[in-house]
Formats: C-alpha cells, structure tokens, sequence
C-alpha cells in the first residue's frame, strides 16, 4: 500500500512552485549602475539588444529606470549595440 | 562641488603619442576652465559594438573631474563635436553613489571576486555604528552577497 509519504514525491514538488521574484540592485546594495561595464548590462538586454522587462528581470522601478538609462549611454558610446542578431 | 565624468573614443588609426596628445588637450582644457581632475583613466583599445565612421575599434578615455557649475560643459563639448579625432563623447554628471562607485573601483573593491570584501566593509560599517541598538536588526539589513544567508535569517 502506497503510504501518504510515498505519494509526496511521485511528482516534482518544485514543478508549478512560483519563484519569487527579486531586485537585485536592493537585494546585494548595488547603489550605482555603470553605464561602461558592458558585461553587466548583458543580463538585462534580450538577445536582440532590447531592453527586458521589469516582468523579467525582477527589478524595482527606480532601478530599471537606472538601467535603462545605463544601457542608453552605452549604446550611444558604442559599449553595446543598438541593433543586434544573437548577441547572447 | 559637482562631479562630472566625460568618456569619449579616440580614432584608433592615429599614433599612439597623437592618441594621447588629443586625450591630454581635453584634460587641460577641463583644467584651465578651473575644475580639479579626480581621475583620468585609459580604457584603451576596445572593439566598438557597431562601426563609427567606418572603424570598429576605438581606444577610450575617461576622465572624471569636480567643479562648481557645469557652465563650461558645452564649451567642452563644443570642442570635442568639432574634434575630428573624437569619434563620441558623453558628459555624465554622478550622484554620490557613483562618485562612490568610481572610488571604489579605483580600490579594486568592485568585481565579482571582490563583492564578497565589499560588503564585509560595509557590514561592519553598519554593525559599528547602531552598536547600542538592538544587535539583530542591522545585520539582518546588511546586504549580504549569498543568497543563502539573508533568506535563513529572516525564517529563524
């Protein structure tokens, strides 16, 4: 007979959990956003050089703002692209 | 006191002592208008993203530098518009934190090896100054750079 514990685990109690989202600039007390630290700035484009959503990159408003003013200035000077095919 | 960070890319197809002379006019240029420069740093020869003006490399400066107004800023720009070795320019003026930043950066305390030390210093800085207070409370608030910890704090 198949006992309580038994059927717990007979599917992957991770699938379907929702993982909490969070900022990462609040998270490790990143205050300041380098407009020429290019490696960075990576993690918040898609591979097409856009910007990501706030939806997706889990940041607050004040620090996607940050961000995209960030990723604006290295565009302009050549840091990253403004169009791009498979960037990632 | 305001501080600024002008970068701008250099055309890499002159020499190196012209590269470096074109860098330097802008320097004391910034000087003679009566401002203090905090730091010059050579990023040097990169690959640009996109072709400007048909070069795909740049060699790259940046200078940051304090100073009361910002009224000599379009002058500046002016100057380096009309550069024909100056492929781009762009004036930042920084908050405090990243005048932090930029100072931290120069103290090796920025990069992925070194976030560990960084907040360490700031963690004590913090734990220092409310030592009256209640312990618990500033360390749960210290940014700590695992992800592990800050979340088992918060449950016990």
């Amino acid at each position: 007979m198949a006992t309580k514990d038994d059927i717990k685990f007979l599917s992957n109690p991770k699938i379907g959990l929702k993982r909490t989202k969070y900022c990462r600039f609040k998270k490790f007390g990143i205050r300041y956003v380098d407009y020429k630290d290019a490696d960075f700035l990576l993690q918040f484009i898609n591979e097409q050089g856009k910007l990501l959503p706030r939806r997706i990159t889990g940041n607050s408003l004040k620090y996607q703002r940050k961000v995209s003013t960030a990723v604006k200035r290295a565009r302009h000077l050549a840091f990253l692209p403004y169009v791009a095919d498979l960037l990632k | 006191m305001r501080h600024y960070e002008v970068t701008f890319i250099v055309d890499p197809v002159l020499s190196g002592d012209e590269i470096k002379s074109t860098a330097q006019t802008y320097v004391d240029m910034l000087q003679q208008e009566g401002c203090t420069i905090v730091h010059k740093d050579e990023m040097g020869l990169r690959q640009l993203a996109y072709p400007i003006k048909k070069r795909n490399s740049g060699v790259y400066f940046c200078v940051e530098f304090q100073s009361e107004g910002g009224a000599f800023i379009p002058k500046v720009e002016l100057a380096l518009s009309r550069d024909e070795r100056i492929m781009r320019y762009l004036t930042v003026a920084l908050d405090k934190f990243g005048v932090k930043f930029n100072d931290d950066k120069r103290k090796g305390l920025i990069g992925k090896k070194t976030r560990k030390a960084v907040a360490a210093v700031e963690g004590e800085g913090v734990r220092t100054q409310p030592a009256p207070a209640p312990a618990p409370a500033p360390v749960a608030v210290a940014p700590s750079p695992e992800p592990a910890p800050a979340p088992a704090a918060e449950e016990e």
